[in-house]
């Protein structure tokens, strides 16, 4: 793996969405509501990222529960650690804006 | 029952949005797309606004029809390697991609379909040129336009990847 990835808008909000298991449309609906509206993940969109997140080992997803059709995912260790890696990497950018920008911004 | 219509129409492979945004017109008029055939479009009334209509490329898999359902979207139909779903307008802003990347990559199932056809379209154009066959032209005629296909989804492909360099 590239030690130095950045994750996109999507990969980020998914993953968090799924640190408790979620459906496809729960995961629509959470990264909408933590982003107070502004991420719209698309349903193509989601369902290719998906298929790839579950490829790489950062999600899985969870037995399918008799009589529903719907699949639900998690994230796994190492899905976490890849989370946990972005948070600081986006610490990082967000506190040299701030510093640089100073007080250009509120 | 609901009043019925069929449009016969049609569009060049490189016009996809066109066709989506004409099918949306149609949505806004009252006129809800239904079912789908070759060059044929089949609507039902609706109320004018109620859906939103979306299509895109992609082989058919039982598994994202359902991951769509299951986020509100319904079925309408596919045609080729086209697949056409609608939305209820109240249920929410309907989208298949939300980000540039998976535009690019909606793009390159596009133009792999257009290179399997068009090439397969010139072998045969070759083969049948060469055993004398009457028909190799129009494979060869069919390649042309194929190839010419394959520019125009390439240079959209292009554009994206220019946005790509310096955003998501």
């Amino acid at each position: 793996m590239i030690d130095n990835i950045a994750l996109t808008e999507s990969t980020y909000y998914i993953l968090l969405s799924l640190v408790s298991p979620q459906h496809g449309y729960g995961i629509m609906q959470q990264a909408e509501e933590l982003s107070k509206g502004r991420v719209r993940l698309a349903a193509g969109t989601l369902y290719g990222a998906l298929g790839a997140m579950v490829d790489k080992g950062w999600i899985e997803q969870l037995p399918v529960e008799e009589g529903s059709r719907k699949k639900e995912y998690q994230l796994t260790a190492q899905g976490r650690r890849v989370l946990e890696k972005e948070v600081e990497r986006l610490r990082e950018l967000a506190d040299n804006g701030e510093r640089i920008l100073g007080g250009e911004i509120k | 029952m609901s009043e019925r219509k069929t449009i016969r129409k049609w569009f060049w492979v490189w016009d996809f949005e066109k066709e989506e945004r004409w099918l949306n017109e149609m949505a806004l008029q009252g006129w809800v797309l239904d079912g789908v055939g070759w060059c044929t479009y089949h609507f039902r009334r609706c109320e004018p606004g109620e859906y939103t209509v979306r299509l895109e490329m992609r082989p058919y898999d039982e598994s994202y029809v359902a991951f769509m359902e299951e986020t509100g979207a319904e079925f309408v139909g596919r045609m080729m390697a086209w697949i056409y779903f609608r939305k209820k307008a109240a249920d929410g802003a309907f989208d298949l991609y939300s980000d540039i990347d998976s535009r690019i990559a909606h793009l390159d199932r596009i133009g792999k379909m257009l290179t399997v056809i068009g090439g397969l379209n010139l072998v045969m154009g070759i083969l049948n040129s060469i055993n004398g066959n009457g028909i190799g032209w129009v494979n060869l005629l069919c390649a042309t336009l194929l190839m010419y296909a394959l520019g125009r989804i390439h240079g959209k492909k292009e554009a994206l990847e220019k946005d790509r360099q310096l955003m998501e």
